[in-house]
């Protein structure tokens, strides 16, 4: 296992052509190209912001909202910071479920390591929350978010984690809806569900008080959590142990989504 | 000489059906790795069982067999795409296999970045496909569409650029499967040209393919495959005649098994039980052949005073069979009974192509010879000293009648046999013929082998 592993180091020349091809093939045809990986979100953000501040308001606490900001526009920052995450983490897991299936040619036909396909649909769709990135950044810069260098550090960390935790997930999902197809259709509804578990659309602080142990039991709710306090709201980034400890689950995490596939490795030729 | 490719005692079995006991199946691919080893024999295919084979390096090893033998499971088994349920793979060096031309190609993308792209699945690194692009390109044909997307592609440019990327990536090991029907027949000889080259090199080659005559001239060695075990291996001209053999073998068996039902259906419509009791104004049912007789289907009709009992085919070794060359002797021996004495019959037969054209037609009163008696059991035979028909399935109308018509036994397309022929050519018959020359034209028969 940790042989095939290293291995992907040699794959990586790979990894990269096919993320690259993911991104140019997505675009390919439409007229306004790569400006969509913009728009995209920027969409998204007006369209949740008229959704949650307008047709069913959510107000912060007292204190709980900084200072320079008015209303409506820093709860669509504060969703923003949120909703980038969670696209790429949902999106990943979305397309890792058909992605072996669709690859079935590959894997059948060509000599090929099957994780590479998973771990491109995450690395495509990670380079699609960079590209949201600067949007995120304008609109920070222009209502001028507390955010300070020492936390902006904490960032690639934050990043860092997510990105095992959903490389993890994809692998495992990826692997397994190869035996059942059923996941796929199942996924859809969990990640719908998992999505409202997580502070994202509401600041953690307001979660009822019988789901605060669902909503803190959840792996994402910590990483949502962090980007928040990091480009949000003022003050120290508190919550930093919370991170580690994610981390920390995380890189055992995607050992074992790794020997999972690894061990599955060899009936995907047969199945897909 | 080390060898290139070895299996030692490799099997590989499949599950036939891939949605019954997905748990426990999961649950031991997880445990023990394997997904059929619980499984109970009658759940489980054999695709190869057992298989021994070690290939030196340099060598070229065409392997043959009929569709579902294990020739393309073998192929994937030295590929490394599939693993053994059993037995060990030993490959040495880069591999390349053709299996599928062109897997892994993005419609959306330009020939161009595929190319690039395959080239690095296929295990080249970048430096390597830029130095060798070119050549790539001009091998494929497609200097002019590089730049256009594959979607846009026919299947044939979408097959060759596949088969150039692959030929390109300089394998020590190049496994073929049946891909050369790919492009025309000038794109076939570049590639065979490049498989020639690949041999001159010392690179090994294992080629699957239906085309014997290519197995013949090109391969160092063949493999048979028959049921997922090797049924033979050695001089590539003896183990595809074994197999050639073989199959008309199994051909015949169709044959006789076909004939043998045919015969039966029409007994089903009329039972001859009647034939030895059959009087002269006895009404029978069967008596009336079809309206039209050239329409006619098979079929047996008629009174059954005089009965053909059985109709055999014989070749140049004096055995029953079904399936004879071109050129060589066939007799058709009709078993005759005749319960009481008649001195009215005709004798006929007629020999029909798959198209349902007569190729040749004729009867004892046509070559006038007059009847004198027939009485109980007798045998006609019908002999031609050299069968002059092109490559094909024919039947056989055998008949007997009274000289105005009236049927007593007819036999419609009832007997089948195929003509095997070295010879391709076409039509219906093939006159006894010779090509001659003079000395401003020259001809040489070993290039214009098929």
């Amino acid at each position: 296992m940790l042989g095939n592993l290293a291995r992907l180091i040699r794959y990586r020349g790979l990894i990269q052509t096919l993320v690259a091809r993911e991104l140019k093939a997505r675009y390919r045809g439409s007229v306004l190209g790569f400006f969509w990986s913009f728009i995209n979100p920027l969409l998204l953000l007006l369209i949740y912001t008229y959704v949650f501040a307008y047709i069913m308001p959510t107000r912060f606490a007292e204190g709980e909202q900084p200072k320079p900001f008015a209303d409506p526009f820093p709860y669509a920052l504060f969703l923003f910071c949120g909703i980038l995450p969670w696209t790429w983490f949902s999106s990943s897991l979305n397309e890792a479920a058909g992605v072996l299936i669709s690859g079935g040619n590959l894997i059948k036909k060509v000599l090929f390591p099957a994780e590479v396909l998973p771990i491109v649909t995450t690395l495509a769709n990670m380079v699609h929350f960079f590209l949201g990135l600067p949007i995120l950044a304008a609109f920070l810069i222009y209502y001028r978010a507390p955010v300070t260098v020492g936390e902006l550090t904490w960032f690639p960390v934050i990043v860092l984690v997510q990105l095992l935790f959903t490389l993890a997930l994809a692998l495992l999902v990826a692997a397994l809806t190869v035996h059942f197809r059923d996941i796929r259709d199942i996924l859809a509804n969990v990640l719908t569900l998992w999505f409202f578990a997580t502070p994202i659309i509401y600041p953690w602080k307001r979660a009822p008080d019988f789901g605060k142990w669902f909503v803190n039991a959840n792996p994402f709710s910590h990483l949502a959590i962090s980007y928040q306090e990091v480009l949000f709201f003022e003050g120290p980034f508190g919550h930093w142990r919370w991170l580690l400890v994610i981390g920390v689950m995380s890189v055992v995490f995607f050992l074992f989504a790794y020997f999972v596939f690894d061990r599955l490795r060899d009936t995907f030729a047969e199945e897909v | 000489m080390t060898n290139a490719i070895e299996l030692t005692n490799v099997s590989k079995i499949y599950r036939r059906y891939t949605h019954r006991r997905q748990f426990a199946t999961l649950k031991s691919a997880l445990l023990s790795r394997s997904l059929v080893r619980d499984l109970s024999p009658d759940e489980t295919f054999a695709a190869v069982r057992d298989l021994t084979v070690e290939v030196p390096c340099g060598r070229t090893l065409g392997v043959i067999g009929r569709n579902g033998s294990g020739k393309s499971t073998l192929l994937k088994l030295v590929a490394g795409i599939t693993k053994p349920t059993s037995g060990t793979v030993l490959v040495n060096g880069r591999i390349s296999a053709l299996i599928e031309l062109g897997a892994g190609f993005h419609p959306e993308i330009s020939g161009r970045e595929n190319v690039f792209i395959n080239g690095i699945m296929l295990g080249l690194s970048k430096r390597e496909i830029a130095r060798r692009f070119d050549e790539i390109v001009e091998f494929a044909e497609l200097k002019d569409f590089i730049d256009a997307p594959v979607k846009t592609y026919s299947s044939g440019m979408y097959m060759r650029l596949g088969f150039a990327v692959a030929i390109h990536v300089d394998p020590e090991v190049l496994l073929v499967d049946e891909v050369l029907a790919v492009g025309d027949e000038g794109f076939t000889h570049k590639c065979l040209d490049k498989f020639a080259e690949f041999k001159r090199r010392g690179k090994t080659i294992l080629l699957v393919t239906h085309a014997l005559g290519l197995v013949e001239r090109f391969c160092d060695e063949a493999v048979w495959m028959d049921g997922g075990r090797m049924k033979a291996m050695g001089d590539p001209k003896r183990v595809v005649g074994a197999y050639i053999t073989d199959v008309e073998t199994s051909e015949e068996q169709l044959l006789a098994a076909g004939d043998a039902k045919a015969k039966e259906s029409v007994t089903v419509v009329s039972p001859d039980e009647a034939a030895t009791a059959v009087l002269p104004d006895h009404p029978v049912e069967t008596a009336e052949g079809p309206a039209d007789m050239f329409r006619a289907t098979e079929g047996r009709w008629g009174s059954r005073e005089i009965e053909i009992t059985e109709v055999q085919l014989f070749g140049s070794d004096q055995q029953p069979g079904h399936v004879f060359h071109s050129g060589e002797s066939l007799t058709v021996r009709i078993r005759l009974r005749s319960p009481i004495e008649n001195q009215d019959f005709v004798i006929g037969i007629g020999i029909f192509n798959a198209e349902g054209v007569c190729c040749y037609g004729t009867n004892t009163n046509i070559e006038e010879l007059k009847a004198v008696r027939i009485l109980g059991d007798a045998e006609a035979f019908f002999s031609i000293d050299s069968l002059d028909l092109v490559e094909g399935t024919y039947k056989i109308d055998v008949a007997v009648h009274k000289l105005d018509g009236y049927p007593y036994d007819y036999h419609r397309l009832l007997y089948t046999f195929r003509v095997k022929s070295r010879t391709k050519d076409v039509g219906i018959y093939r006159p006894r013929h010779a090509w001659r020359f003079s000395d401003g034209v020259a001809f040489d028969r070993a290039s214009h082998e098929a």
